[in-house]
């Protein structure tokens, strides 16, 4: 019997190393996949476990957390949730993150390995530094003056340093509120649904993700364009362009708002946002150098990021010289972010220089050491610097006697376009009202502001669309904003 | 039997051929100094758990520490003074590993009662523990010489059908028919049951061993006994089977089935026992696999774990249990620090190893595996150490129950094999499993008491 019960004892001890090497397995051996598992909560409650990271303006929080005791426990507040919401996106427990809380997630959550002491030591405790603060560059007065220049209208607002890309302001109206999409009670579901089915779109960021036709703005480029190439020696000479203008290859007459616009020098034709000009302008400079000019100014990049990526703003590649004459004028397939049109309006204030546009200063950990800055970013020649010089004089005479004179801003150099996009099945659509512009201050070295404004206001008799009207008030305020001390 | 119980005799440095003339008398070491200082460690490493739940979750000790602390030292004190009295021979390792484990149990049971406000388990928990206990120092005063229970072998057997028999009578609860509700406890009579039926299939098998082993026909290679021993054991043995079937109690069928087998083999040394009972439990698995639908689900689930959820519905329980075992990683989160709670229902009964496991981590889940190992293995040396074939078929039969049982329900939540619902030994809530587990460490106790006093004696066990 002795023998017999040694091995049912061994049998015994079979089970038991069974058990240590299945042990083995599951804890250390597939952790990783079980872990990685999207059905595991555990991920989700550590992230939500501690406080996140604030997103901060001017020095000052625009975020808050707070404890709802919870097992998701620490839900996002809000700071002027809608002032800012085109920045700071949402960061919901049901929903997911979106812009910056998005894009910084990793600092925010605490995820992110540079937060912690030493490499490894997150492996090591197994815990989660606490979350990181993430600095923007924001204007706090620029980004109020812009939200209530729009005043509810739906529209959108971006300004950039011209020297940094340093986004200044980045407003879209309407907006929201995104304090009330944190949680995952029936509020949030509700309020989500209410958002998404908004025909409003407030949670749209028209600043950053929604292209607009650039109407007259694009002119910008299209001059720009023109003297690099040498199709334009002299601003002051007249062009051989007539009025209207039968596009190339087809019996459309392509007509100007105003008069005056026959062989009208750039100058005028700049100041007074001659189409026929312009439109006969992009075709003698043709596609290729049309589009070089385009993409240099960033239209067609797709990698666009500021952290979050920005739509891609379009020139189209193959046209016919018909539709090339559209495009040069900002209509058919050329399209256009209001970021996109700030980058084009400070590449002119920074003599030809564009630096890529960014909105995270530096990210910093809870007590506010310094974990990463944004750094010196790269810069492309838009155009050349002669050019630049000349296409600020352009733009400076439209704000000094042109369309734009709502822009000017006294004690300070202004320049700026206007602008007013058709769009819509037969041009039915109200049009958008464009302005972009620069300024620089008295005693300044270089131009402190770019600004780009889009305004589609539905509400508006369709004659008082304007660029100059509507719209550059709003970035005069803005510029006005910045400048002052 | 031929020389059992050599050097075997709880470590004691003799070496005596039982069966033949003893050696000279010697004066044994009995070591309840050592046993009572392992108690004090248990009870310490207790209250330690319990503290470190309250630090880790409140930031404080817990309140209850120093009572919940003086509550199961008084208990271990209690039934270490029982053994001093009356078995001062028991090896001194199964008392100090039963309080440890149920003190870690109480832990468990308190950290998890944390996440469920309105559901508080630990408390109950300790009346079932003083129950357990009280049982224990019963077992131990009352229960003389283990050779009495032979006597009562079919009463033994009778009472056991009786309590499997017992939860027909009442509503099944979360889809198995095992528990009796009286006057708002729940009771599980199967629990109970299986102690029974070892102390039947102990007194049985020794009675018969030598005709199970010698006589009868002889079919294909197996030696097959006479029917008329073999029949009534597996009438038993077929009918407790049955009605768990019936309740849908498959962890503790499964019990009785490797149980009964390891007995009969123990008893008659045959291995082609061995290869019918593997037959028999294939062919059993597979129908009952194939036909029940409630065990076809068990072994979806086994196989495809993680299938509710690429079906959009979520982790099941074993989908979690996994996930727990696998955020607790080598080192484990630490106690109160988990997320176990996620599994849901069962938490604290079925699946308390994965709480375990998660906070405690592989290095914690080992160590338990390794008591339990340490328990089964005092189970089977005092087995060997014994004379008499009734109390070394008891002393295996008991240890058996423990390894299989944390086998069967350490596998399932693990994932190794089928999830079938029982209790862990002493971890997991439940009263009539507490009460259980004391009787088996209280039986054990008299069975090595037994072991090691004969040698003491001077006097040959028959």
């Amino acid at each position: 019997m002795t023998r017999h019960i040694r091995h049912a004892a061994f049998f015994c001890a079979l089970l038991l190393v069974a058990l240590l090497v299945n042990a083995l397995r599951v804890q250390v051996v597939r952790a990783g996949v079980y872990d990685g598992n999207p059905a595991n909560r555990r991920d989700s409650i550590a992230r939500y476990g501690q406080p996140r990271g604030d997103i901060l303006v001017g020095g000052a929080a625009v975020t808050g957390s707070r404890d709802t005791g919870e097992q998701l426990r620490f839900e996002r507040t809000y700071r002027d949730g809608p002032l800012y919401a085109p920045v700071t996106g949402f960061a919901s427990q049901e929903y997911g993150t979106t812009f910056l809380e998005h894009a910084e997630d990793g600092v925010l959550s605490g995820a992110d390995p540079l937060l912690a002491p030493f490499p490894l030591w997150n492996d090591m405790t197994r815990g989660r530094p606490a979350g990181g603060n993430v600095v923007t560059t924001l204007d706090e007065r620029a980004q109020r003056a812009a939200y209530e220049g729009l005043h509810g209208r739906k529209g959108a607002v971006a300004a950039v340093e011209p020297a940094t890309g340093r986004i200044l302001a980045l407003v879209s109206s309407p907006s929201y509120d995104p304090s009330v999409l944190s949680g995952n009670d029936a509020g949030a579901e509700r309020a989500w649904a209410r958002l998404n089915g908004d025909p409003d779109q407030p949670m749209l960021n028209r600043a950053v993700r929604q292209t607009y036709p650039p109407g007259s703005t694009f002119k910008v480029v299209t001059a720009a364009a023109a003297l690099d190439a040498g199709v334009i020696r002299d601003l002051d000479e007249p062009t051989l362009s007539p009025a209207p203008y039968t596009l190339p290859g087809t019996r459309t007459r392509l007509t100007n708002e105003g008069e005056g616009c026959r062989d009208a020098p750039l100058r005028v034709a700049f100041e007074w946002s001659c189409n026929t000009v312009f439109a006969k302008l992009g075709v003698d400079v043709g596609l290729a150098r049309m589009t070089r000019t385009a993409e240099a100014f960033g239209f067609n990049r797709a990698d666009l990021r500021i952290p979050y990526s920005a739509a891609t703003s379009t020139f189209d590649t193959s046209l016919d010289r018909a539709q090339l004459a559209l495009s040069s004028i900002g209509q058919y397939n050329t399209r256009a972010t209001p970021l996109q049109m700030a980058m084009v309006s400070a590449a002119v204030a920074n003599g030809g220089l564009l630096r890529d546009p960014y909105l995270v200063e530096r990210t910093t950990r809870r007590g506010g050491a310094t974990v990463a800055s944004a750094g010196s970013r790269p810069a492309r020649q838009a155009m050349l610097p002669s050019t630049a010089r000349r296409m600020r004089e352009l733009m400076e005479d439209v704000v000094r006697e042109g369309t734009g004179t709502n822009a000017a801003i006294p004690g300070a150099v202004v320049g700026g376009k206007t602008g007013t996009a058709q769009h819509g099945v037969g041009n039915a659509g109200t049009p958008y009202a464009w302005f972009v512009s620069w300024a620089q201050g008295e005693r300044e070295f270089e131009p402190g502001v770019a600004v780009a404004v889009v305004v589609e206001d539905a509400s508006a008799r369709r004659g008082d669309i304007t660029g100059g009207g509507v719209a550059a008030p709003i970035a005069r305020a803005v510029m006005e904003a910045v400048l002052s001390p | 039997m031929t020389r059992a119980g050599v050097g075997a005799g709880t470590g004691a440095r003799i070496t005596v051929a039982a069966g033949d003339a003893p050696a000279a008398p010697v004066r044994l070491p009995r070591r309840r100094g050592i046993e009572l200082s392992l108690i004090v460690l248990a009870v310490l490493l207790s209250v330690y758990g319990y503290c470190a739940v309250g630090l880790a979750r409140n930031g404080t000790v817990p309140p209850g520490a120093a009572g919940y602390g003086a509550g199961l030292g008084v208990l271990a004190l209690l039934a270490h003074t029982a053994v001093r009295l009356r078995a001062p021979y028991a090896d001194p390792l199964l008392l100090p590993i039963g309080v440890l484990l149920n003190g870690i149990g109480l832990v468990l049971i308190y950290r998890l009662d944390l996440e469920t406000p309105g559901d508080r388990g630990a408390p109950t928990q300790l009346v079932w523990s003083t129950l357990g206990v009280t049982f224990f120092i019963l077992v131990v005063a009352a229960l003389r010489d283990h050779r009495v229970l032979q006597r009562y072998a079919y009463v033994c057997v009778v009472a056991a059908l009786a309590l499997l028999t017992l939860p027909i009578l009442f509503p099944a609860v979360n889809g198995a028919r095992i528990w009796i509700r009286i006057a708002g406890f729940s009771i599980q009579p199967g629990e109970f049951a299986k102690v029974l039926l070892a102390v039947f299939f102990a007194a049985y098998l020794a009675a018969n061993r030598t005709a199970l082993a010698y006589a009868g026909r002889r079919f294909w290679c197996v030696q097959l006994p006479t029917g008329r021993v073999l029949g009534p054991i597996v009438a038993i043995w077929l009918l407790s089977v049955g009605v768990l079937v019936l309740e849908r109690d498959l962890g503790t069928s499964l019990l009785f089935f490797g149980l009964f087998v390891v007995m009969l083999y123990v008893a008659t040394g045959r291995t082609g026992w061995i290869a019918v009972g593997l037959l028999l439990a294939s062919l059993g698995a597979v129908a009952v696999g194939r036909l029940e639908p409630h065990v076809h689900g068990r072994i979806e689930d086994w196989l495809h774990p993680f299938a509710s959820i690429e079906a959009g519905l979520g982790p099941n329980q074993l989908a979690q249990s996994l996930f727990s075992f696998a955020a607790g990683g080598t080192f484990g989160t630490g106690l109160g620090l988990g997320h176990s709670h996620l599994i849901g229902f069962a938490v604290k009964s079925d699946f308390i190893l994965a709480t375990a496991g998660e906070e405690l981590g592989l290095a914690g889940l080992s160590a338990l595996f390794l008591l339990y190992g340490l328990l089964v293995e005092r189970g089977f040396r005092t087995g060997l150490a014994l004379r008499d074939p009734f109390g070394r078929l008891l002393a295996v039969g008991l240890a058996s129950i423990v390894a299989l049982q944390v086998f069967v329900i350490a596998g399932g939540v693990t994932g190794l094999i089928p999830l079938t619902g029982m209790a862990m030994p002493f971890l997991a809530q439940g009263g009539s499993s507490v009460v259980t587990n004391w009787a088996i460490v209280a039986l054990l106790i008299r069975l090595s008491d037994s072991a090691r006093r004969q040698y003491d004696d001077g006097k040959a066990a028959p």
